[in-house]
């Protein structure tokens, strides 16, 4: 397998503008004769398909929501970075660049960063035209707030709401061209299986979820817009139907699923209470904007109300141990350190898995009115699920997964290792490196969807004859088919007697406790020979009533659980194999003196790219190597 | 700690859009209040699925208030008793030992059921389709700061924008009637200068699809607001009313003079 980035040669700053001119074009009145298939209807889906038809291409979109306004990007609560400087703070193009470099801790690839950074400023411009109500200044000018891993403001919200708002910026644009015919639009839809023929990726198969009917699609590309796996953990702030199932279908046809051991572990979440749990649900780092973190300096202190401890008493750890970034330390940094200190005994609540996020100073330095306005519903929201007010009482918090940085491997086009199969948003692996900084996801998504995608796939269409696509009755494409409906048959026909959720949550613990925050080599170990096992039950003992000809949620759970016991398996043998801490990954065994993440630079500066190799074979490691010209390798500090 | 709760449910069955459907009752025991509306059905169906019957279908995805997948009518109310409370943010503590719970699905013409208390919301898309948007396509922006906004009128717009498309709104109307949902979109696009070029034509198209889908109409009820988990204002159905006859009032079809040479 060649891993070829195809980066553009230049300085950093030229390479974008260079090979925007270097990308072959499609003549306008060829555009309709080309059909590109979108999968997923969030940030970066969305924006691709409305961008993509707006153009001219013929555009199938394809959701497992009951409506694309429903993808999980409309979760995001915090904000989008851009480089605006509108603050006149001293941020720009560059320094959004490297602090995103710098806070993925030097894993991440700098020509997408760098290109990320430029076309940042271009993505508010087209939302505030969209009418995304971005919050403002009483002079009428746009307002900034600041996130964590960065000294400027230059975070753009609307609310703690901002996912939701750009995503209906998103989705009104995709509405706009399914009205005029240009996007065909499939919801409650699944895709279950890539056609590939030759090496190319030439449609798709997907599962109507209503009517159970198993279809295919064929284009002339295909894009993946399907977001992260991090649902492998059972409990996190995805939402429920969240899945792997798309990128793990591609990889098992050939695209290499690169770095699978970046998972990014969420600080501020709110705390389990216990097994009925079904999700988390996220407190915006914004938050951390106002809200101080401690847990007691005793161990004996944490069962009294917090309003018991006295100050004198209290340790605000992460302004001790990072007295510059304070409370807005990068995400990574923040969970550890929570986690450290309930390892050590001190975290608060019943499950003593939880410490404080306290925002009584910031209601006497600027009133509980100023605080309602800025985040009025975090309040709100944290209240319903709580019952406890946090305006009178501190919240608690405690880490939970959030966001996978790894994803399917893409060159700077966002093309994976299968040609004409593209992918976009949480599902690629580029731009965040080991660790993600706060508003930085939405970013990603809508610059993939709006400014990127539209030019490179015109790069790869431009090579294709228009009118060449495979037919609906290709072999290949019914094989596919086939493969759909033999799994379906499967997985209806073990009868055993355990539900899908209890093999998820098997999983889960697994993953959680020996592949989550801290992970060692026995761990890992151990997961490897536990996740196959679950998976070896899941197979034997799986039930699922009713049929596959109708909705079945059972069904559809158990898919998709059926590739997170192998994804898990494929992130724990990532992380494993990679002997060094860095960002999100932290290997205990790598660790200074004073427990931060030691990177090995020399041996794993890379990429890690595996490829599938069969049933039962083992994969295969690939590295791409990274080279940092313009960011000098570090040690991060945020001291 | 509070004591867990023994509940029963009484659920609506319905195999799909042309099957008759009824209420099926089940036990819901030992559940702890600290469980959301959601995760005590998951108990419920996780039960069913032991011994082999087919789980209550449900849609739900985020669970936490904002996507608006979740949807049901809980003893009568859509979403259940707490105010600006989706179904997935409704916690258990909000019911009592002993308590019998009604489960239905939104009912609606518009809303065709297609399984359990899974219903059809394309409705909704159909009318964001026909004028709910602004005819701007990607590359084509000015500056974001060219325009300033006024920090009343984006407050305004943000409040009508923070509609969640659920359909609590049609559920709770007695006539079935969506304007509070189309009237959200008129004025989160409304209230904003970027929004007045097209705001004539939109109110026009976005009603005559709300009408083509068979909603009712609007006869001052008031209980869209009320059953509204995000406190979207009738006053924006006012607003709407005022924009639909001054778009009456002033429309003329398009002419095709233009662009010639």
């Amino acid at each position: 397998m060649e891993l070829n980035s195809r980066i553009p040669d230049g300085p950093i700053d030229k390479k974008w503008e260079k090979h925007k001119f270097d990308l072959k074009l499609v003549n306008p009145a060829n555009k309709r004769k080309y059909k590109v298939l979108v999968v997923g209807s969030g940030l970066a889906g969305g924006a691709a398909a409305a961008s993509l038809a707006e153009l001219g291409y013929e555009v199938e979109c394809f959701c497992y929501q009951d409506s694309p306004r429903r993808a999980h990007s409309i979760a995001a609560q915090g904000g989008i970075n851009a480089a605006k400087n509108y603050q006149n703070d001293g941020d720009s193009v560059y320094r959004l660049f490297y602090d995103t470099v710098k806070g993925g801790d030097f894993r991440a690839r700098e020509a997408n960063v760098h290109r990320l950074a430029e076309v940042s400023n271009n993505i508010i411009d087209q939302c505030v035209a969209q009418g995304v109500p971005f919050a403002r200044e009483y002079g009428g000018l746009l307002d900034n707030r600041s996130f964590g891993g960065a000294q400027v403001s230059r975070t753009f919200y609307a609310r703690g709401q901002t996912g939701q708002q750009l995503l209906i910026g998103a989705y009104q644009a995709l509405e706009r061209q399914i009205g005029l015919g240009k996007v065909k639009m499939f919801s409650r839809h699944e895709m279950l299986e890539v056609i590939v023929v030759d090496g190319v990726a030439k449609g798709i198969v997907v599962r109507d979820m209503v009517t159970g009917e198993v279809t295919s699609h064929v284009a002339d590309a295909v894009c993946l817009a399907t977001g992260g796996y991090g649902n492998v953990f059972y409990l996190s702030t995805n939402a429920k139907g969240c899945n792997g199932t798309a990128v793990w279908r591609a990889y098992k046809k050939g695209a290499a699923f690169a770095n699978p051991c970046f998972t990014q572990i969420h600080p501020t979440c709110i705390p389990v209470t216990g097994d009925h749990q079904s999700k988390l649900t996220l407190m915006s780092e914004s938050l951390r904007n106002d809200g101080r973190i401690w847990v007691p300096k005793r161990k004996e202190d944490c069962g009294k109300p917090a309003s018991q401890i006295p100050e004198e008493d209290r340790d605000y750890y992460l302004e001790r141990k990072y007295p510059s970034f304070g409370n807005l330390a990068p995400r990574d940094v923040s969970s550890r350190a929570a986690k450290q200190v309930c390892d050590e005994g001190r975290g608060v609540g019943p499950t003593r898995l939880g410490v404080y996020l306290d925002f009584s100073d910031a209601i006497k330095r600027l009133g509980a009115a100023k605080i309602e306005e800025k985040y009025g519903n975090l309040f709100e929201m944290y209240e319903r699920i709580t019952d406890e007010n946090p305006y009178q009482t501190p919240m608690r918090i405690f880490p939970a997964s959030h966001y996978t940085m790894g994803g399917l491997w893409v060159d700077y086009n966002l093309m994976s290792t299968i040609p004409g199969l593209f992918v976009l948003g949480e599902a690629n692996f580029s731009d965040h490196g080991a660790n993600r900084l706060g508003a930085s996801a939405l970013m990603q998504g809508l610059a993939d969807g709006y400014f990127v995608i539209p030019y490179t796939i015109g790069g790869y269409l431009a090579g294709i004859k228009p009118g060449t696509r495979i037919k609906a009755d290709d072999p290949a494409v019914k094989a596919a088919e086939q493969a759909v409906t033999d799994r379906t048959d499967k997985l209806m026909s073990i009868g055993g007697k355990e539900t899908p959720t209890h093999f998820h949550r098997e999983l889960g613990k697994v993953m959680w406790e020996m592949c989550g925050m801290g992970r060692n080599e026995a761990g890992l170990k151990k997961a490897l020979e536990l996740i196959p096992q679950i998976r070896e039950e899941f197979w034997k003992n799986l039930r699922i009533p009713g049929t596959g000809n109708d909705v079945n949620q059972s069904l559809e759970a158990a898919g998709r659980v059926a590739d997170f016991l192998e994804i898990g398996e494929l992130m724990c043998l990532d992380a494993l194999e990679r002997r060094e801490s860095c960002g999100g990954h932290f290997r205990e065994e790598w660790q200074t003196e004073e427990g931060e993440a030691l990177r090995d630079d020399e041996n794993f500066a890379h990429v890690a790219a595996w490829e599938y190799k069969g049933e039962g074979q083992a994969p295969v490691r690939h590295t791409e190597q990274l080279s940092f010209e313009n960011v000098h390798l570090a040690t991060r500090s945020y001291k | 700690m509070t004591k867990n709760l023994n509940l029963t449910l009484h659920v609506w069955r319905q195999k799909n859009a042309k099957c008759d459907g009824k209420f099926v009752e089940y036990p819901a025991a030992d559940i702890s209040p600290d469980m959301s509306f959601l995760e005590m059905l998951d108990v419920v169906n996780e039960g069913l699925i032991r011994k082999g019957e087919e789980p209550i279908t449900f849609d739900h995805d985020c669970r936490e208030g904002i996507c608006g997948t979740c949807s049901m009518v809980i003893n009568g109310r859509p979403h259940g008793p707490r105010e600006r409370t989706t179904t997935c943010q409704l916690h258990m503590r909000s019911f009592k030992d002993g308590d019998s719970i009604t489960l239905e699905p939104w009912r609606a013409e518009a809303f065709p059921v297609i399984k359990d208390l899974m219903v059809d919301r394309g409705a909704f898309d159909r009318i964001i389709a026909a004028g709910g948007f602004i005819s701007v396509p990607t590359g084509s922006p000015q500056d974001a700061n060219a325009l300033p906004i006024p920090k009343q009128s984006a407050d305004l717009s943000m409040d009508a924008a923070a509609c969640i498309g659920c359909g609590a709104c049609v559920a709770a109307c007695p006539n079935a009637s969506a304007m509070l949902f189309v009237s959200a979109k008129i004025s989160h696009l409304g209230h904003l200068p970027q929004g007045q070029p097209e705001r004539h034509l939109r109110v026009r198209d976005m009603i005559a699809q709300m009408d083509a889908e068979e909603f009712g109409t609007c006869t001052n009820h008031g209980e869209c607001e009320a059953a509204c988990p995000k406190g979207i204002k009738m006053e924006n159905i006012a607003r709407m009313n005022r924009d639909f006859i001054k778009a009456s009032l002033t429309y003329r079809p398009a002419t095709s003079g233009g662009g010639v040479g």
